[in-house]
């Protein structure tokens, strides 16, 4: 068994839908009040909605702990904002890096349609998951959000609004949804429920190769990004004066 | 594909849902959590709770109705109708909203929007947005439809996406209460004008009023009280037939 899964409370967001949604699929979560309580946690939730920036938080103070306990194999699941923060950076706030734990830049969603894509979409599968597991293709979830992932490697479900976007990646021990599980009913519950039991699984049942791999992995991650808005879309243009919903 | 939401408005007085109807096998009809719960079984697709409570006392009653309905409800969930400061707005969405309605308060104040937005992002506000023909004008009223501002709808609905509203909830005034069905020029004009989703409501009696305001009415999200009180499965055969007229909706 692993320790308690902590819950990041940085000031974005609705820690406690997160949390309720938790005890449902059957784990208590904990709220670390620094980046050193997480070594005693077992697996690590990031959730988020608003403005990119508001990561700027996690850069100060939360990423080398967070970083850490991915090196250690332990499970991350980052939840809308906080999945987008798994990425590179966001064209929403260019100056604030992400954990670049997978590759590619947020981008906002282009026009074409009313952003933000607020309501349920369709979840289409692009690849086996543990998260996923149990959770059809064409399952709809709950989305709210201007600023989305670009579908690259690791992205294990993929939502179109006007353009394809990552809905669910994951990667090794590191997983992320675009849409709100807190908020998707039963679907969503499910996705929770797996992650949990992931982090329950861990460590132990996998092979010691597979964790070195992991870790080997996990080198890259927490370092600042370089220069990583550098190939991404000219998205953004619609630039508006408000606290983008992520 | 994004599915047109079904949202059910759950009109609450002192902390009990008014006009709630006595559905067979509910406890307490008029408790906002059991009808919420009863709601979310069926397939809807969000809950607005407004709050029609006259009293000082009343309204302190809010936060624990709302912790109450989204104690065990895993979608989302709008709050509207007691929202009058930044307070307000932080006390709902602390006890377990995700979203505040904003009314005559961003009419009175329309920076409040702007901070609100600022504070917990676009997704967490919504702007409502009252209106009536005026000599061929929609004119949006402030307090409960009892006070006109000489506001545009349009107009208004425009500046509250500028300042950062995620979503308009649009009420026809004129077609509340009515069962007429929604006015979908209203809607059409509005959902027109503005890049952010508009949900429509006021007038919703049969499901053909659904099918007519997401196609004429161009709605993203339709909203109603009573109609989903008069029948137990009101809210999944709506979307059966919202289906079979090929409008996408969450099955």
């Amino acid at each position: 068994m692993g320790g308690a899964i902590a819950l990041i409370d940085y000031g974005a967001g609705n820690p406690t839908s997160v949390r309720k949604a938790f005890a449902a699929a059957g784990a208590e979560l904990f709220t670390p009040q620094a980046p050193g309580d997480l070594e005693g946690a077992g697996a690590v939730v990031i959730p988020g909605v608003g403005h990119f920036a508001a990561t700027a938080v996690l850069e100060a103070g939360w990423r080398d702990g967070i970083a850490g306990a991915v090196r250690a194999g332990r499970p991350l699941l980052g939840i809308c904002l906080g999945m987008q923060w798994l990425f590179e950076g966001s064209d929403e706030a260019p100056g604030v890096p992400g954990l670049g734990a997978f590759r590619g830049v947020c981008a906002r969603l282009p026009a074409g349609q009313k952003v933000p894509h607020v309501g349920w979409n369709t979840l289409d599968a692009a690849g086996p998951a543990r998260l996923l597991s149990g959770v059809r293709g064409g399952t709809y979830a709950y989305f709210a959000h201007s600023y989305a992932a670009p579908v690259t490697d690791g992205c294990v479900a993929v939502t179109t609004y006007g353009t394809a976007f990552a809905a669910a990646v994951e990667r090794d021990n590191v997983f992320g949804v675009q849409f709100h599980p807190e908020k998707s009913g039963p679907a969503g519950l499910r996705v929770l429920a797996n992650f949990v039991a992931i982090a329950a699984r861990r460590p132990g049942l996998r092979p010691a190769s597979d964790r070195r791999r992991a870790a080997a992995r996990a080198d890259g991650i927490g370092r600042p990004r370089q220069d990583a808005r550098s190939g991404s879309p000219a998205a953004g243009s619609g630039s508006q004066a408000r606290g983008e919903s992520n | 594909m994004l599915a047109r939401r079904i949202i059910a408005c759950l009109d609450v007085r002192d902390g009990a849902v008014v006009k709630g109807m006595n559905f067979e096998g509910l406890r307490h009809a008029g408790d906002p959590a059991a009808l919420a719960a009863r709601y979310n079984e069926d397939g809807i697709d969000e809950i607005v709770i407004l709050d029609v409570t006259a009293t000082i006392e009343g309204r302190r009653a809010l936060a624990s109705t709302i912790r109450e309905v989204s104690s065990r409800l895993f979608i989302p969930l709008a709050v509207g109708g007691g929202i009058r400061t930044a307070d307000d707005a932080a006390r709902a969405l602390d006890a377990g909203a995700d979203k505040v309605s904003l009314n005559s308060a961003a009419i009175a104040d329309p920076p409040l929007v702007s901070r609100l937005a600022a504070r917990y992002g676009s997704q967490a506000v919504v702007v409502a947005v009252d209106a009536k023909s005026v000599n061929g004008e929609y004119r949006v009223f402030a307090r409960s439809g009892s006070a006109p501002t000489g506001l545009d709808a349009v107009s208004w609905a425009r500046e509250a996406e500028s300042r950062g509203a995620g979503e308009i909830l649009l009420t026809s005034i004129d077609r509340d209460g009515t069962r007429a069905g929604f006015d979908c020029m209203l809607t059409a004009a509005v959902s027109g004008a503005v890049n952010i989703p508009v949900i429509a409501s006021g007038g919703a009696g049969s499901f053909a009023h659904f099918v007519e305001v997401f196609t004429a009415g161009r709605a993203d999200a339709a909203l109603a009280a009573s109609v989903f009180h008069y029948a137990e499965h009101a809210v999944s055969d709506l979307k059966a037939h919202l289906q079979s007229a090929g409008i996408p909706v969450r099955l």
